[in-house]
């Protein structure tokens, strides 16, 4: 009998990956095929330094993605993301032209993008305030703050070393893309491995059957808008890296584009959906075409129009599929 | 309307029968009411009045039979001609939009419009007319919100909005389940002055002195066929009881078990509606829990889980006092509930049977945080087994199973948890006989386990075939405990349908 049960355990763990395969093979097929259009299309996409280019492009989209999936996957939303980006982005250079350790400055930036994350968990837990209001207002009050401490100008100033980091690279790879790297893994295993993982996917599709089992909701609704701060506040700092100042109206739409891309990549605003691995693929499509409109001299204006369209399309056909199921 | 004047009744339903796959839910019902007869409508849960009801609403279509309104033969309704031909309505729930005002509400669907332009004055002055005749032009607001008014006045709300819709025949589902005593008397009220204009009314309840209070007549349902119809004046409320009850019995479930030691005492638990519990449940004891609608059977269930705040009394576990009681406690405590709506409350629709399965025990089965995933396969696999859970693989979502399957996977989440309090509410509630009969034996396994298993059910048969005894409850509180010896359904039924102070020959609990 047990032997009947491994091979039917066997059979099923394929069926699993054949299954979870299924909800990103659409937007990896669709990578694949931009990338051999683009290989043949023009004489500069598959070059060394446009590759890390792109990969420069996808780090902090990608870092967005991953972390507002792991909103989504509890049926919420974190709209304050380019706001506290920008709030990041603003202290951490103010921090540096004031002659702050860079370490020190980091671990103070992303201790109070954790706080902000803290506080858009605490009153939608606490308060039921609706996720969509309470990020909202934090992207108001970041986006306030980050005008009010620069005084609405650019900071100039900051160590060379900061911009240096970013166009480095380690092992070929842009030192950028090092951080979407570990953030992926982490966030793979963190919903994959952990108890936390299970819980975040239970509280997503059923907040009360989550607590007649005894999971105490707080912990995984706060923790997963904590660890979402801390994300903005790693993807503020490269930010920073990348730009080489402080600009107070930097990060605009970013939250959009992160929701765009975790949508892509499987994410089901209705909660209990997404992987990491999806929220990089969605937005690596997204980097590809920004990357590529260029490379074909197409007006950059339309690249928006072309990732709205994407968006759309992905989805009906991801909605149809479910349907038919 | 021509027809109207040659004939006495509003509505003949003659040898309606209708079928579901595996049930008979009406066999061969004649019903025919008067003008201006009130006409009360009784019969257990499962004995065919929403049938009926939705039959006359044109939600059904009979397998058999034909329906008269007003001298008009139909084969079968529609929703539409239903309501063209004056039938209304009104449902416990009220479906009204509670969002909207008291006029949106009554005039929803037929507003009066100019060129999709809204005649909001005229609206609301047609409104107020509406309440004056009905004596509440001073009370209900037309422009007040509908989620602003208490039960009873969205009760009004929605019989005139029948009105509008000249209502000639009115159908009342429990509609004094939610009710003051007070209101209770103004619905009646009503009910006479509708009466005396003409209006034939279907009440529905399982209240009986009401019934004798406000019917003409009663008609008695069981099994999907009327055994009774009687003039209030010429029946008791012993006799309608008589004839509701008497069903066949399903097959016998009971087991002999030896009974051990107390688990779990409940002492004057008070919980929102309900008030002054008490009771225990020891080692290998099946106890039932009787209720109609509305009793406080689930509230009570949900309190004793630590799903809803307990505002006064005491839980023991195993001669402990449990304070501050949550569900998280409850669990670490072992208590399991299976919740009455397993899909609302029980399951996580959209994750895996494994998932489902051991959510309440990741804590345990992890280390550092890290699930331990060997011994989660092994669970799961374990209890896909044992309750021979019907599912393609462990990877299939909750969502695409079968009722019976998915409340099996509720069980085992308190099975994997190692409960030994079984707290289930409606367990078989929406399952097939076959599963259900799985269930019973399950049921019967934990007892012969050792476990104490809290039964919660609407349907009687069920109870008296699986429990030791038998508790009952009846607004809020527990009136009686019935032993397996002198199991009856009239006196469970008895305990749960009339009012404290009619004896009926069962040893009650002191009431207040």
């Amino acid at each position: 009998m047990s032997q009947n049960n491994e091979s039917l355990s066997l059979a099923e763990t394929s069926k699993k990956l054949k299954f979870t395969w299924n909800t990103q093979r659409v937007i990896l097929l669709v990578v694949i095929a931009m990338w051999v259009f683009l290989s043949i299309a023009t004489e500069n996409f598959l070059t060394l330094s446009n590759i890390q280019n792109v990969l420069r492009q996808v780090t902090i989209q990608g870092i967005n993605a991953v972390g507002v999936t792991l909103v989504i996957i509890t049926a919420g939303i974190d709209l304050s993301i380019g706001s506290v980006v920008a709030l990041i982005n603003i202290l951490f250079a103010l921090f540096l032209v004031k002659g702050l350790p860079i370490w020190l400055g980091i671990l103070i930036v992303l201790a109070i993008a954790t706080g902000l994350g803290f506080v858009n968990g605490f009153f939608i837990h606490q308060f039921r305030v609706p996720p969509f209001i309470a990020t909202l207002a934090m992207m108001s009050i970041a986006r306030g703050a980050a005008l009010l401490i620069s005084g609405g100008r650019n900071i100039f100033g900051l160590p060379r070393s900061i911009a240096n980091f970013s166009s480095g690279t380690f092992l070929g790879i842009p030192n950028l893309f090092w951080f979407l790297v570990v953030v992926i893994i982490f966030m793979e295993f963190l919903l994959r491995k952990t108890t936390f993982g299970r819980y975040v996917y239970a509280v997503g599709s059923n907040p009360e059957a989550a607590r007649l089992s005894g999971i105490n909701i707080g912990l995984v609704i706060i923790g997963v808008y904590m660890i979402a701060g801390f994300l903005w506040g790693l993807s503020g700092i490269l930010e920073t890296s990348r730009i080489w100042m402080g600009v107070p109206s930097t990060g605009t739409g970013y939250e959009l584009d992160a929701i765009a891309a975790a949508v892509l990549g499987g994410a089901s605003l209705m909660g209990a959906q997404g992987s990491a691995i999806g929220a990089f693929l969605g937005a690596l499509v997204m980097a590809t075409i920004y990357n590529g409109s260029v490379l074909l001299n197409i007006n950059p204006f339309w690249q928006r129009i072309i990732v709205g369209i994407i968006l759309i399309i992905t989805v009906s056909i991801d909605q149809m599929r479910t349907r038919k199921k | 309307m021509k027809s109207e004047n040659n004939f006495d009744n509003s509505v003949i339903m003659r040898n309606i029968t209708k079928t579901f796959p595996g049930v008979v839910a009406l066999s061969n019902v004649n019903f025919s009411i008067k003008k201006g007869e009130v006409r009360g409508l009784v019969g257990e849960n499962g004995a065919g009045k929403s049938t009926l009801i939705k039959i006359l609403t044109g939600a059904y279509t009979p397998d058999e039979g034909e329906i008269q309104i007003f001298g008009e033969r139909f084969e079968a309704l529609n929703p539409i001609i239903s309501e063209r031909m004056g039938i209304a309505v009104v449902y416990q729930d009220l479906m009204l939009a509670s969002h909207l005002t008291v006029y949106e509400n009554i005039f929803l669907g037929s507003e009066f419009a100019k060129f999709g332009l809204i005649n909001k004055k005229a609206m609301i002055k047609k409104t107020e007319e509406l309440l004056r005749s009905l004596q509440y032009d001073k009370i209900i607001n037309p422009i007040d919100k509908v989620s602003n008014l208490s039960s009873a006045h969205k009760g009004m709300v929605a019989i005139a909005k029948a009105l509008t819709k000249n209502a000639k025949v009115l159908i009342l589902d429990e509609p004094t389940a939610v009710l003051a005593e007070k209101e209770i008397n103004e619905l009646f009220r009503v009910i006479k002055q509708l009466k005396n204009e003409g209006i034939s009314i279907i009440y529905i309840s399982h209240r009986l002195e009401e019934v004798f209070e406000i019917c003409d007549t009663v008609t008695v349902l069981k099994d999907g066929k009327v055994v009774g119809h009687k003039k209030v004046e010429e029946t008791t409320e012993d006799e309608l009881i008589t004839m509701m009850v008497g069903r066949d019995l399903k097959k016998e479930m009971f087991r002999e078990r030896e009974i051990g030691e107390e688990i779990l005492r409940v002492e004057n638990i008070k919980s929102g509606k309900v008030k002054n519990c008490s009771f225990s449940l020891r080692a290998g004891e099946i106890v039932g829990l009787y209720g109609l609608v509305g009793s406080g059977r689930t509230e009570l269930a949900r309190a004793l889980f630590g799903a809803e705040p307990i505002e006064e009394g005491k839980i023991y576990l195993k001669g402990q006092e449990i304070k501050k009681l949550s569900p998280s406690r409850a669990i670490k405590k072992k208590m399991g509930f299976v919740p009455e709506e397993r899909r609302e409350h029980g399951l996580a629709l959209k994750l895996t049977v494994k998932e489902n399965i051991n959510l309440p025990i990741y804590s345990r089965i992890s280390k550092l945080g890290l699930v331990k995933t060997k011994e989660e396969l092994k669970n799961t696999h374990n209890f896909i087994k044992s309750l021979s859970i019907k599912t393609p693989s462990i990877y299939q979502k909750v969502e695409n199973l079968s009722g019976g399957n998915q409340q099996k996977v509720v069980l085992a989440k308190w099975l994997a948890s190692e409960s030994e309090v079984f707290i289930l509410d409606e367990p078989t509630n929406g399952i097939d006989v076959g599963a259900k009969e799985e269930i019973y034996e399950l049921i019967n396994e934990l007892a012969s386990r050792k476990n104490a298993i809290l039964f919660i059910s609407s349907y009687i048969p069920e109870l008296m075939s699986i429990c030791d005894r038998i508790l009952v409850m009846r607004e809020g509180t527990i009136v009686g405990e019935v032993k397996r010896k002198d199991f009856s359904e009239e006196r469970i039924l008895s305990l749960a349908i009339k009012n404290k102070n009619n004896k009926v020959g069962v040893h009650q609990n002191e009431s207040k």
